[in-house]
Order: structure tokens, then sequence, then C-alpha cells
């Protein structure tokens, strides 16, 4: 069984072509950074306006959970049946918005009020308090919001195949109707890994981004920012 | 609206839906009962062996990065079940349980104030039953959170198995999809309705096993 998989993994002529792993990775990763970003442009600036304003928690916390009870399958279904072709990738936005919109109203609302007193003290404007405290403090929550949201994204892509999307998926479903478990088997492989790695990818980003100061802060005063609310 | 009518005026259609509902109710809350079971264990000794903290949390990150249907497809070889079985979606979601509650139980055990762990050791309890009889009731609200996340992500999950094969309403997404449309919006609203249920049953369980909860509230609001 082991030794079928690294066969078929090994073979160069099933990595090349237009079928091929290196074209259907390619693809998978496009179409979820493609997701995650179209998701973040309108989820964050929501989010931060909901956080710093205070204005529509409600909304956020009652959508995401229902959002998250959504079947991923039968959303991909449907949206392939009602708007015909690739739109499943329309799919992907609405499953990576909850994500990201909770990820970053959680980080503003978790910054120190201190912080933010301190910074109204210093006669900031609302603006500048919001760019220069707010965001910088919630960015490593805001970012675990977009880890959650590729996340998803990643493993919905997998099943989008189903509907005709095309990447990794594609291969395993394909090997599932031609009874080739070699190839379904390293197909999953292959989408485990790259989900794994784009993980790690966006970890280093958040590491990258969130200022010394925030992650000084948080070491120094034992204050743990709060792990990433796992959703699926 | 027809349509809706003609799919549940069905006899045989009916028992097929009621059949796929009993599948994915113990598809995704026998995994959700394991996982906790499993949790609870792992998140006690993330607690109290400094080293398996990373080890533990680290793992438990990998695990749920990983694509559920890449786990269906890939646990027959790894563990030797039937590749049709239903076993993997359970062995699939108990693992993701499990990851994603080890550290909604870590936390809420570290939660419980040191005040009231050393009262209770005062009083004589012995530490396995003041884990049992102090520390995990006063964690459940803290817990009940984390599992009603488990439970919605388990209900939503069970429907990509139907790719690889098993039941629950997954099926009739593949079905609507083929060639009945009004079987994908009735399984959609009926995955929902049944994330709604067991999430409701769980704020219930948890009010109810949580009595000091309320009886503190009243107090201080007199």
């Amino acid at each position: 069984m082991i030794t079928d998989i690294a066969a078929w993994l090994l073979d160069p002529s099933n990595w090349t072509g237009d079928e091929g792993v290196l074209r259907q990775a390619w693809l998978h990763l496009l179409y979820c950074l493609f997701a995650v970003c179209a998701a973040a442009l309108f989820a964050v600036p929501l989010g931060l306006y909901i956080g710093h304003t205070g204005r529509g928690s409600v909304f956020v916390v009652g959508f995401s959970n229902a959002m998250r009870a959504l079947p991923t399958l039968g959303l991909v279904t449907g949206l392939a049946v009602l708007f015909r072709g690739s739109v499943a990738l329309a799919a992907l936005v609405v499953l990576a918005f909850p994500a990201v919109l909770s990820g970053t109203y959680a980080g503003v609302r978790a910054v120190p009020s201190q912080a933010v007193d301190a910074a109204k003290g210093m006669g900031m404007t609302s603006k500048q308090r919001l760019w220069q405290v707010e965001l910088p403090n919630a960015l490593t929550l805001l970012m675990g919001g977009v880890r959650n949201a590729m996340l998803q994204v990643m493993a919905t892509t997998a099943v989008a195949a189903y509907v005709g999307l095309g990447g990794l998926g594609q291969l395993l479903i394909e090997g599932q109707t031609i009874g080739r478990y070699d190839q379904m088997a390293s197909a999953a492989i292959l989408i485990a890994l790259l989900a794994v790695l784009v993980d790690l990818a966006l970890a280093g980003l958040t590491w990258l981004l969130v200022p010394r100061g925030v992650t000084l802060t948080a070491a120094n005063t034992g204050a743990r920012p709060r792990g990433r609310r796992k959703q699926r | 609206m027809d349509e809706l009518l003609r799919y549940f005026s069905s006899p045989s259609n009916r028992e097929v839906l009621l059949e796929q509902i009993g599948q994915h109710v113990y598809l995704s809350l026998v995994p959700l009962l394991a996982g906790v079971l499993l949790a609870l264990p792992l998140g006690r000794i993330a607690q109290r062996i400094g080293w398996s903290r990373a080890a533990l949390l680290g793992t438990a990150g990998i695990v749920y990065t990983i694509p559920s249907l890449a786990v269906f497809v890939l646990l027959p070889s790894l563990i030797g079940t039937d590749f049709t079985s239903s076993l993997n979606v359970v062995i699939a979601l108990t693992l993701y349980t499990t990851a994603l509650l080890v550290r909604p139980v870590l936390d809420a055990l570290e939660a419980v104030p040191t005040h009231v762990t050393i009262a209770a050791t005062a009083m004589g309890y012995r530490p396995h039953r003041r884990f049992l009889a102090v520390e995990l009731p006063l964690a459940v609200p803290a817990l009940t959170s984390g599992v009603r996340v488990a439970s919605v992500s388990n209900i939503s999950l069970v429907s990509v198995g139907a790719l690889v094969g098993t039941g629950g309403l997954g099926r009739l997404f593949m079905v609507g999809f083929e060639r009945d449309l009004v079987q994908i919006p009735v399984g959609i609203v009926l995955t929902v309705l049944l994330a709604l249920l067991v999430d409701l049953l769980l704020v219930l369980g948890c009010r109810l096993l949580t009595p000091w909860e309320r009886a503190g509230r009243a107090v201080i609001a007199s």
C-alpha cells in the first residue's frame, strides 16, 4: 500500500501536464489565496469598525456561529448549481468571511483598555487610536482569524473539486472514480501537506507583522494571547 | 415549493431522509463524546506536566490543520480499516474533536482559582478526587463553549464524509448535485437545524450541571 503511494508520488508523469500535481497544487493555492484575500478585504474593515465602535457586536457573534453550522459540501454544491461553473469559488469567500471577521473583532475587543485609555489621554483622535493602538495590538488575533479562514478554505477547496473547481481535490476524486487508491491517497497526502505548509507560512507572516512591542508586553505581563478559536 | 412538496410526499424519500438524519447524528455525536473523553485526560496532562503542554498543543494544531477529506482518505491505509467504512469518519472526527478541545480543557482547568484548589486540598481531597469533584465541575462552563464549537464543526464536517461513501445528510448534497436539486436546500436546512438543536441541548446541559452559577448571580442581584 505504502509502496504504491510512494510509486505514484515519485512518478514524474503524474507531476507535469495540464492535470498534473504541480498545476493542480498551484490552482489549489491560488483559489485559497484569492478567497481569503477577497474575504479579508471586506471582513477586516468591518471587524475593525465593529470592534472600534462596539456597534453590532451581537451580529458578529451570532453570524459567525450560524455560519459555522453551514455544511461546506452543501454550500459548494448549492452555489454550483445555482450559478453554474466555477462560482464555487464564491463559496470559499463566504466561508472565509466569518473567520476573518470574528478574528478581527475579537482582536480589537481584546486590546487592553488601559492602552486605549492612555492613547485617549495623550490626545489621540479616534482614528489615530484605531490605526496606531488598536490595530497593532489586534494583529495577533486578526492573523489567527486569517489562519482559521485559510484552514477552512484549504479543506473546502479539496471538497469543491467535486463540483469541478479543480485543484488537488480533483486528483483525489478522479482517483476514486477510476478506483485508484494510490492516486487518492497521494492526493490526500499532498492536500494535507499543502495545508500544513500554508499554515506555517501564515504563522511566519504573523510573526513578521506583529510589532515586537506587542509580543514583548504579552510575554512580560504573562497575558497569554488567547489561542486561535478553531472553527471549521 | 412544488419541488419540496413532491420530495416530501414520497414515502421512500422520507424514509431515506430519516435514516440519513440518524446516521448523521450517530456520525457526529459519537466522535464528540469520544473526543471529550480523550481531551479531558490530555488537558489534565498538559496542565500537570510542563513539557507535555507544548507537544500536545502543537500536535493538536497540526491535526486540526489537515483537511478532513484528506484524513478520511488516508485513515484506511494508516489503521487498516475498510475504505468505505464509516469508522473512518468516526475516528477522523474524534481526532478533530480531541485536537479542538485540548486547549479549552487546559484553559478551563487553569482558570480554576488557586484558592479553591488549596481549600479543597485542606479539606482532605486527594488530587484525583479533587480533580473530579472540584476542578472539573468548575471548568464545565468554559469546557461547554469548546464542546459547542466542536459539535457544530462535527455536524458540518460529517457531510464531507459522503464524498468517500459514508452516510449522513451529505448524501443529499451529492444526490442533489447529480439529479435532484431540491435535496440540497433540504440538506442544508436540516444540518443547520440539527446543529442548532444540539447546541441548545449543550447549553441546557451546562445550566443543569452548574446550578451554582445562577445561585451566585441571584445573590449578587438581590
